[in-house]
């Protein structure tokens, strides 16, 4: 399951890191904020995998959880459920704009969304694994 | 174990290799995008108002979109100095990107210097000192006073002169060409039409001989 996770985690950070240095948009505050919490889930995770570290989920889901939240919240300011005057972009891109938007429903916060619950997901159910 | 790090070790690699595939596919892809969107917008390249140094007649006209409150184009200036002195056969060509806070201000200086045949020298001059006047943090715009006499610039026509209508017009039209050339960062070059799509000095003169043979 861990395995899983890293796997996760290491998709959505590369596929963040291509929306930003390969198609060049320029991530929100929120978007950082999300980063701060998946990015150092590839190392921890990665680590634990390859030391077989035990009961990793206890350092990695603080930040899946925050980052789950954080993705709520993004989420819930592109579709106009909580202002933008709520959110904390004073400056530059406003995390309300949609770079992307695949099938009507799939936005980057939402990718976020996705990868986020599929952490939490994966991690609690690793907390029985030997 | 070992097959776990193993597992990791490939999917690792696997992924990577994927992210750089894909990278490279889709540079290709918007470097031939934008030469065809280009191609189709020739006009907006060079306008009547615009700038040129070099033979009227040369076989290459270099087209510079510039800021002269960016960093870049300072660093990048006296490589085209060089490619224009080694390569007589080319033209360059100046256009606008205000991009920076006080970018428009010194247009508005460079404009009327060329009322005074001092277009070139205020340039260079204004590149040389940029450091001064046009740190990010703390920018100083009226510090370019302190630094025109040494051209034996006619301050006081200057400062007339930038008012002229007609500077706002350039300022204007070049700004309205960049964004509708898809110039999204400075200095953006153009060799006889064709966007340099892959940026660097080596790049660029690699496209200037190929458009000189």
């Amino acid at each position: 399951m861990i395995f899983y996770a890293w796997l996760i985690s290491l998709i959505a950070t590369l596929g963040s890191l291509f929306f930003s240095e390969v198609m060049e948009f320029v991530p929100c505050s929120l978007c950082w904020y999300q980063r701060i919490a998946m990015y150092p889930l590839v190392i921890i995770l990665g680590t634990a995998l390859w030391k077989n570290v035990k009961d990793i989920h206890v350092v990695a889901m603080p930040l899946a959880i925050i980052g789950w939240a954080l993705s709520v919240y993004h989420i819930g300011v592109q579709y106009d459920l909580i202002p933008e005057s709520a959110s904390p972009c004073i400056q530059g891109i406003p995390c309300s704009s949609m770079y992307i938007n695949w099938l009507g429903f799939i936005t980057i916060p939402t990718l976020s969304f996705i990868a986020f619950s599929l952490l939490n997901f994966t991690l609690w159910k690793s907390k029985n694994e030997k | 174990m070992k097959n776990k790090k193993t597992l990791i070790l490939g999917a690792t690699t696997l992924l990577l290799a994927i992210f750089l595939a894909a990278s490279l596919w889709y540079k290709n892809q918007k470097a031939e995008t934008f030469t065809k969107e280009v191609s189709k917008k020739q006009t907006m390249l060079e306008r009547e108002h615009s700038v040129s140094l070099g033979d009227p007649d040369a076989k290459v006209t270099l087209v510079e979109f510039l800021d002269p409150e960016c960093e870049s184009c300072r660093a990048f200036y006296p490589f085209v100095k060089e490619l224009l002195s080694k390569y007589p056969d080319v033209r360059l060509v100046v256009r606008y990107a205000p991009f920076h806070p006080n970018s428009k201000f010194i247009i508005k200086v460079i404009e009327a210097a060329r009322k005074q045949d001092k277009y070139w020298e205020t340039l260079g001059l204004l590149f040389y000192y940029q450091p001064q006047w046009g740190s990010h943090h703390d920018p100083k715009p009226e510090l370019v006073w302190n630094y025109l006499p040494e051209l034996g610039l006619d301050i006081d026509k200057l400062k007339e002169d930038m008012k002229d209508p007609k500077i706002q017009e350039i300022i204007d039209i070049d700004e309205s060409d960049t964004k509708s050339l898809g110039v999204r960062a400075t200095p953006g070059f153009f060799v006889n039409g064709k966007p340099l799509t892959e940026f660097g000095h080596q790049q660029l003169e690699a496209l200037i001989q190929s458009e000189l043979k």
